[in-house]
């Protein structure tokens, strides 16, 4: 048996991989953001689209980059380096086939590549869900294909990896956070599935003129079969850091480490059967069906509740250690000054909005109040872009010192950053929700719409002044993690930084149907079967073709 | 003696875990009395249509769309969505009138939204999106298109002029 050291460190090979995945991460971070906040401020009447027309053609365009960019290579990217990592340090072993993992994210950044020549060409404008009857040039498709293609080969190296350390250890528990990362591209692959059979049955046939026409409603399901689970594919890494790192980080210990598992597992059961949320105003899916998504959408809520619970006890514990006293002393205690854990608290702390939103987008008629408004991306920039995004900088800020052994680039600043992030995401998305609830549209150059009432303008304003503290934000955090790495500082043997992995409170034995996968996949994949088949069949044998359309 | 693998929960978490269960409950509960019992319906047309030909087959109510009086204060209105206009453009009906809408699209997907009412639907080619609406107080009510369907799209909308 080896034995566990709380400090296994990575080799240099390692830390340079994942090293990869944050250049790819964040250089994607770094275009894709430049539009947030040029939309923002169209919004608000500024409009400077015409000062980049030699290159950038239009607002559209530009809503598609920042789309595909910030929401699919971002955040792809960084979680599949942050999870080899946390597989590789949970298991304290070495990936089993590196090569395979190589090979998976050379993958992706051809793919990357792929999809940037037709969206730079303008040929592609087609916002990053990509809805048919419009049509991109084919390599924007498979660009994409290869981006989900390359995460699906790491996933297999992460799965290896596991069955080798299993071998290694017979009688042994998973270790968490190793386990979490496997479950989380385990969800990833099956949701996936409908995209790839999106693009491959019927985008890219049609693309090449091998077929004439496609079903937009085949279509849309199959791509909202993938676009819910995506989003707990950006969230469960947040969540896992949220659990097993950040009490570390904050001096406590992970609450319960058999719920936390459990969570995990009722993420891969039920992410995917819940795509019709997405679809609750389309014709064509019948009302019962939708219903019964909303049913299962409020049980994937479940989890996040329970997360909720465990996670904040856990920040409770650090808190009490740390002297803190009384019913919220604790909160006081905990450590404000680092800027790693205040990212992500503050991200935790948007989430608790973006939840409550995400509970009232999926009650079946109430969508029909903001379906399509400015409220939804007003949602979703709490949770992917501050739960998710503003946790992966938090993270990002022991990473990069860990990876490097260089210090953090003026801590100072980078506490900053992530207050400002918190601000201006607050005053923006307040806006967008409000403007929402007014019926204003999403994916629309509000300035310029006619049919705008003066109601508005204080909300789009706001929606300006909130992009503008986002933008300063967004530049800072990449230009103190470039910083750090390319000048910062050598850090001294004592001030290496270590992976930080909370210890559980209560280490009580995990039972055995806790610690396989085979149950949970048979039952994700019966839920996906029972919850999609009789809609599909039914979209598939009555089929209307389409044809391609270029209105950009 | 051998520890017997169980999960640990914690009392408090217990507690919260009930909560929540009777908080999704409760919200299930409420969405599905207002769906089926008040009638808050979401469009879930069946019908199919041909895209290519809907705008000029004469057998195709929206080769001439616009509104159909069915009766006194009855009305059903065909719109057809395409880039980067609604026909028709305007439509007056008196107040109090109940109107269906039947909507579709010759070419790329459209969104259709109502102001002030609860009418939002998606418009995909190749289907119908109806939904029903009693306008009960007089004005205009702007519809505005609410899907990105290309360079035209922040222009595209039309309205309902609900007349005293
Ligand atoms: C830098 C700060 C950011 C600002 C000011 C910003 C602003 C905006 C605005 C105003 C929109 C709405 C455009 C419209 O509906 O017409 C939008 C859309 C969007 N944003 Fe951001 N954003 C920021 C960062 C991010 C990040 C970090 C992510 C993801 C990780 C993200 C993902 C998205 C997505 C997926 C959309 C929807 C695109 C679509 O409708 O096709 N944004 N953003
Ligand atoms: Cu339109």
């Amino acid at each position: 048996m080896t034995i566990a050291t709380a400090n296994y460190d990575l080799t240099p090979q390692e830390k340079k991989f994942v090293g990869w995945h944050l250049i790819l991460a964040i250089s994607a971070l770094s275009v894709g953001s430049l539009f947030g906040p040029l939309q923002a401020f169209e919004h608000a009447g500024w409009d400077l689209y015409p000062y980049l027309q030699p290159v950038f053609k239009s607002y559209y365009q530009g809503l598609t980059i920042h789309g595909v960019l910030n929401a699919l290579v971002w955040t792809t990217a960084f979680i599949t380096g942050f999870l080899t990592l946390t597989t590789i340090r949970g298991l304290q072993r070495s990936l089993r086939y590196p090569k395979l993992n190589y090979t998976g994210f050379w993958v992706m950044v051809v793919g990357v590549l792929v999809t940037a020549v037709p969206l730079l060409a303008n040929n592609a404008s087609v916002l990053y869900t990509f809805y048919p009857p419009m049509k991109a040039d084919w390599l924007f498709y498979v660009g994409l294909t290869l981006v989900v293609i390359g995460s699906w080969i790491e996933g297999y190296g992460f799965y290896f990896t596991m069955a080798a350390w299993r071998k290694e250890h017979p009688g042994e528990t998973y270790p968490f956070i190793a386990l979490a990362s496997s479950v989380t591209m385990a969800m990833w692959q099956i949701a996936t599935l409908g995209v790839a059979i999106e693009i491959l049955t019927l985008l890219l046939p049609w693309a090449w003129g091998m077929v004439g026409g496609i079903d937009i409603q085949l279509a849309r399901t199959y791509f909202w079969f993938t676009g819910h689970p995506l989003v707990y594919f950006w969230l469960l890494p947040a969540y896992l850091s949220w659990y097993a790192m950040l009490p570390k980080q904050a001096g406590g210990k992970l609450f319960s480490d058999s719920m936390a598992r459990l969570v995990f597992w009722l993420f891969l059961l039920t992410s995917v059967p819940v795509g019709f949320h997405h679809q609750y105003v389309d014709p064509g899916v019948p009302d019962s069906w939708k219903f019964i998504h909303s049913i299962l959408t409020y049980s994937v809520a479940f989890p996040s509740m329970l997360t909720a619970f465990t996670v904040i006890a856990g920040l409770e514990y650090a808190g009490r250690k740390r002297g803190g006293k009384g019913l919220f002393g604790w909160i006081k205690a905990l450590p404000w000054d680092d800027p790693s854990v205040v990212s992500q608290l503050l991200a935790g702390i948007l989430f608790f909005f973006g939840g409550i939103g995400g509970i009232t987008n999926a009650s079946y008629n109430v969508n029909l109040v903001i379906h399509n408004t400015a409220w939804v991306p007003g949602h979703f920039h709490l949770t992917v872009s501050s739960a998710a995004t503003l946790s992966f900088m938090g993270i990002t800020y022991w990473l990069v010192p860990y990876l490097t052994g260089r210090k953090l680039w003026k801590p100072k600043w980078a506490l900053i950053q992530a207050w400002m992030w918190f601000i201006g995401m607050l005053i923006f998305s307040n806006a967008m929700h409000v403007l929402g609830l007014l019926g204003a549209p999403r994916r629309t150059p509000l300035g310029e719409a006619p049919y705008v009432p003066a109601e508005w303008n204080g909300h789009l304003l706001r929606v300006g002044i909130g992009g503008a503290i986002l933008f300063v934000a967004v530049y800072l955090y990449i230009f103190i993690i470039a910083k750090t790495a390319f000048g910062g500082e050598k850090a001294s043997e004592s001030e290496q930084v270590t992976i930080p992995v909370a210890e559980p409170l209560h280490a009580s034995p995990i039972p055995a149907w806790m610690d396989t996968f085979k149950p949970w996949l048979i039952g994700a994949v019966l839920l996906v079967v029972i919850a999609y088949a009789p809609v599909l069949i039914d979209l598939i044998t009555h089929a209307v073709g389409s044809p391609g359309f270029r209105v950009w | 003696m051998t520890t017997k693998p169980i999960i640990e929960i914690d009392p408090y978490e217990k507690t919260w875990m009930r909560i929540s269960l009777g908080l999704l409950v409760v919200f299930i509960i409420m969405v599905g009395v207002a769906g089926y019992a008040l009638g808050f319906q979401l469009p879930a047309s069946e019908t199919r249509v041909n895209p290519q030909t809907v705008a000029t087959d004469p057998n195709s109510p929206w080769s001439n769309p616009g509104l159909r009086e069915l009766a006194p204060g009855k009305y059903e209105v065909y719109i057809l969505a395409q880039i980067w206009l609604f026909n028709p453009r305007e439509i007056t009906v008196p107040v109090g009138s109940t109107v269906t809408f039947y909507v579709t699209s010759k070419d790329v997907q459209h969104g259709f939204k109502i102001q002030d009412t609860n009418i939002n639907m998606q418009i995909i080619p190749g289907y119908v999106s109806t939904l029903t609406h009693v306008f009960d107080k007089p004005g205009e009510y702007p519809y505005i298109c609410t899907e990105y369907c290309g360079s035209g799209h922040a222009a595209m909308f039309g309205k309902i002029i609900v007349e005293p």
